[in-house]
């Protein structure tokens, strides 16, 4: 490595200014995390941690379940397995975009922040993505969602709980937000949707599925719904060629 | 079980989802079905979980109905995450002031 190709403190500011969105976005969400941490008996300091630690709602609002009603840690490890594989699609993208500045242990930095959002703003960068760029990038958000979890667990018992449960609502409007406009675009994004709220919703009203965990309902349901779209609506090649040859 | 122990699986198992692909896989993934499928995950995923618990998340069905519908509205009208969010939360709230049935 010769002399570096980019003004490193440029690159993060850049980084830092295009994070500021998603951090105020994901403390809102984050902060009905926190509420919904505390319902479950978990607390704001451990709540925070995990936040930290998994920069992740679905995940997060899964294992938050899990934890509630005393699962397995196989259950759990298979949860956060299946609802967040579709962060392994965004690194694999990601990993072709990145500045040939970026090595291994640099990798293993920007890993950790891929998140939606943050993967969603990288891909609209104009320039290819240098390690003080992601990692500007990804500062902003980390705060926003482990402090919005935080000041949600310790507000919850400040407020009526008529506001905390409407608050809870949150994280699934947040959830509509992010599918309904995909499936406005895409026939088969919408008939998978549709497919997982169906089998979602038998698994939940007939007696005897009712049986079953909740994260082994989630993981049956998403993977019956992806496996039917992705043989019957295969992904076509043009759109593959759009993504970057993945 | 320590809460922690729940945390750390939670953790690694994420972490590795994230780093592995970023820094083993080298080459192009040419398998269609798999390609596929990791397309309708999220999609599936996050409407499993949604549905349907966000009706049994509030005090009230009604209510909670009122806030997915305007939920869904306002993305259909492009509306943005954030606002999506809050608008189906507040909803939640007015109507939860309300006496409902159920």
């Amino acid at each position: 490595m010769k002399e570096k190709k980019y003004d490193t403190k440029k690159e993060f500011r850049s980084g830092l200014k295009d994070g500021i969105p998603i951090a105020l976005g994901y403390f809102a969400v984050s902060f009905s995390l926190g509420i919904s941490m505390v319902a479950a008996g978990i607390s704001s300091v451990d709540g925070a941690v995990m936040s930290l630690t998994n920069l992740t709602s679905a995940g997060e609002f899964a294992g938050v379940r899990i934890i509630a009603v005393g699962g397995t840690l196989a259950e759990m490890a298979l949860t956060q397995l299946i609802i967040n594989l579709r962060y392994s699609l965004m690194s694999l993208i990601l990993s072709q975009k990145l500045d040939e500045s970026v090595t291994f242990w640099k990798k293993l930095l920007i890993a950790f922040g891929n998140t939606d959002e943050i993967f969603a703003v990288a891909m609209n960068h104009q320039k290819s993505l240098t390690l003080p760029y992601m990692l500007g990038l990804q500062s902003l958000p980390i705060v926003g969602w482990t402090l919005g979890t935080f000041l949600g667990a310790i507000a919850t018992g400040l407020m009526p709980t008529s506001v905390s449960i409407a608050m809870n609502v949150m994280l699934y409007g947040m959830f509509i937000a992010i599918v309904v406009p995909a499936a406005k675009k895409s026939r088969p994004v919408l008939i998978v949707a549709c497919l997982a709220i169906l089998f979602s919703c038998l698994f939940y009203y007939i007696p005897f599925l009712h049986q079953i965990s909740e994260g082994i309902t989630i993981i049956i349901c998403t993977v019956l719904a992806a496996v039917i779209g992705a043989i019957v609506f295969p992904i076509k090649d043009k759109k593959e060629n759009n993504k970057e040859d993945i | 079980m320590n809460i922690y122990v729940y945390i750390l699986v939670m953790a690694v198992v994420t972490y590795l989802i994230r780093m592995l692909p970023l820094t083993l896989i080298r080459g192009k993934i040419k398998n269609r079905f798999l390609m596929s499928f990791l397309y309708y995950v999220p999609y599936a995923c996050l409407m499993a979980m949604t549905f349907p618990a966000v009706f049994h998340s509030t005090a009230s069905i009604i209510a909670s109905v009122a806030g997915v519908i305007v939920a869904i509205v306002l993305a259909l009208i492009g509306k943005g995450l954030i606002t999506v969010a809050v608008a189906a939360s507040a909803t939640v709230f007015v109507l939860s002031l309300l006496p409902l049935p159920i």
